[in-house]
């Protein structure tokens, strides 16, 4: 362990955490530009097709944009944690990407508990998101706050649950041990595909994207938590659902779809591939499916996924326990 | 008896849970097949879209066949308007023909509705299918006669206000034009 402190690793590891915050930052904005084109094509439509090759300048466009807005607090907020609140859900998410594995030997970090790492960071942007609705001092925010605490405490429940029995087939909480038995026993979407159900629907109420964007659910609560923000205070809120939704991806990539496991193409492609439909796939159910009503979503939530993540749970366990004998 | 009502109730609730999920699942395949049908998008600029001849755009005022202006400043038109974004002053030539001495339309107030084509006597207010005259400085929105005032006779060929009008002028008497009755005359008793 000593040496791990070494100048070398210590460089190599600023690096690439660099590197990560670099990509993922770019990413996350060019995603927005990807949910638009998406958003198009299956709505029929072009989306933004004129800056550039393919529209693909508009991200420069929207970032000037964005940048340069006037950066303004409203004088009835509660001043300090307004403007802290945007930048929780950001680092949460990017903290989250530490114990992720790109590859057999990319990856910040190998946490041995890095899924409860992932859990917990994934609850903390939470925080921003009741925070925001709470300092807007607004009746829509504070409104908008209220699901989202809601929300997030109902699906966080069986988004753990569900990933249980993944930890119970590996043997580990290390998201790369998780990933080196699925090697052996193969991609864990076919043993645990109620698990990956629930984790996904957990998942994308956990990022708040449609249909489960009921904190900011615009045609009844203006734009819910962050009807008060404007400029890069919204737009870190932006970034941090774009990251939400990489984050999400790629954690089904690597606990159900076997991370970087795959043939002919280096690990780090098969990683970003997998990675890549799952994003459109967000994009998907974002174009498709309608939201529900607040209380259909608490309904549905606690009525159906905790008792199948749970029934889920006790079945992994009993076939594992007759398997071991 | 109760425990079956129950059951069956609960039955009717767990399809009900299914079919909604199924539906939800059918959904998403049915949208994903929207990847493969083509956009319905018209990129405007250089797909111009087809704008038929009788389209309500762009206000002009139009001359008769032998080139005089058509509008007697009659100020229907102006009376006419919804948002009063036209303006005129009457003047009359030396042969008693009335015309607009000046006449303005406000195309920032116009929502080319057409009722002053409609409200027009003479045919010289008409709307034509030009829709494309945004302007960066609001003032060159404010057209002037100048501006307005085409050569041709617009959508009617033919028309000559002052040879169906029963109008005298200098030259012409009530009833001397070709296409003009003589005047009855109402103090007669004959028919």
């Amino acid at each position: 362990m000593n040496s791990a402190f070494s100048l070398q690793s210590i460089i190599g590891t600023v690096l690439g955490i660099s590197v990560l915050l670099v990509v993922l930052l770019s990413s996350a904005a060019v995603l927005i530009w990807l949910e638009r084109r998406l958003l198009g094509i299956w709505q029929d439509r072009l989306g933004p097709n004129r800056v550039g090759p393919l529209g693909i300048g508009q991200v420069v466009a929207d970032m000037i944009k964005i940048f340069t807005k006037e950066d303004w607090v409203p004088p009835f907020a509660d001043r300090s944690v307004f403007i802290l609140a945007p930048s929780i859900v950001v680092i949460a998410m990017l903290m989250a990407f530490v114990v992720i594995p790109f590859s057999p030997t990319l990856g910040i970090s190998d946490l041995n508990i890095g899924l409860l790492f992932f859990l917990a960071m994934s609850s903390l942007a939470a925080y921003s998101v009741m925070l925001a609705g709470y300092s807007s001092n607004n009746k829509y925010s504070l409104i908008g706050g209220l699901r989202a605490a809601a929300q997030t405490v109902s699906y966080e429940v069986f988004m753990g649950l569900a990933l249980m029995g993944v930890v119970i087939l590996a043997d580990s909480f290390n998201l790369r041990h998780i990933v080196q038995a699925q090697e052996q026993q193969g991609w864990f979407i076919i043993p645990q595909f109620c698990g990956f159900v629930v984790f996904l629907i957990a998942g994308i109420a956990e990022s708040h994207r449609l249909p489960f964007d009921l904190p900011e659910a615009e045609h009844e609560i203006v734009a819910g938590f962050h009807t008060e923000y404007s400029g890069m205070k919204f737009g870190l809120f932006f970034i941090g659902e774009y990251l939400g939704v990489i984050l999400i991806s790629s954690m089904i990539t690597t606990l159900f779809f076997g991370g970087w496991l795959g043939p002919w193409l280096p690990p780090l492609a098969w990683f970003i591939l997998k990675t890549f439909v799952f994003i459109c796939f967000f994009i998907l159910l974002r174009a498709a499916i309608p939201r529900p009503r607040y209380d259909q979503l608490m309904l549905f939530g606690w009525k159906f996924m905790l008792p199948l993540a749970l029934i889920n749970l006790v079945a992994t366990g009993a076939v594992v326990l007759v398997q071991e004998g | 008896m109760l425990d079956s009502t129950k059951s069956v109730s609960t039955r009717r609730e767990w399809t009900l849970w299914v079919r909604e999920i199924w539906s939800q699942v059918k959904t998403l395949g049915t949208v994903l097949q929207h990847t493969f049908s083509k956009a319905d998008t018209v990129e405007y600029p250089e797909q111009k879209p087809y704008t038929p001849p009788r389209y309500r755009a762009r206000i002009i005022l139009s001359r008769d066949p032998d080139g005089e202006e058509r509008c007697v400043a009659c100020n229907l038109c102006a009376a006419a308007c919804p948002v009063d974004c036209i303006a005129l002053q009457k003047a009359e030539d030396e042969h008693g023909r009335w015309y607009p001495e000046w006449f303005r339309i406000n195309f920032s107030r116009c929502i080319v509705c057409g009722l002053c084509e409609e409200a027009c006597p003479t045919y010289a207010i008409q709307l034509t299918p030009d829709f494309e005259y945004c302007e960066y400085n609001r003032q060159n929105m404010v057209y002037e006669k100048d501006d307005l005032l085409i050569s041709g006779p617009g959508k009617y060929h033919d028309y000559n206000f002052y040879r169906v009008s029963g109008l005298a002028i200098k030259g012409k008497d009530k009833g001397q034009a070709t296409s003009e009755e003589q005047p009855v005359d109402v103090k007669s008793l004959l028919p």
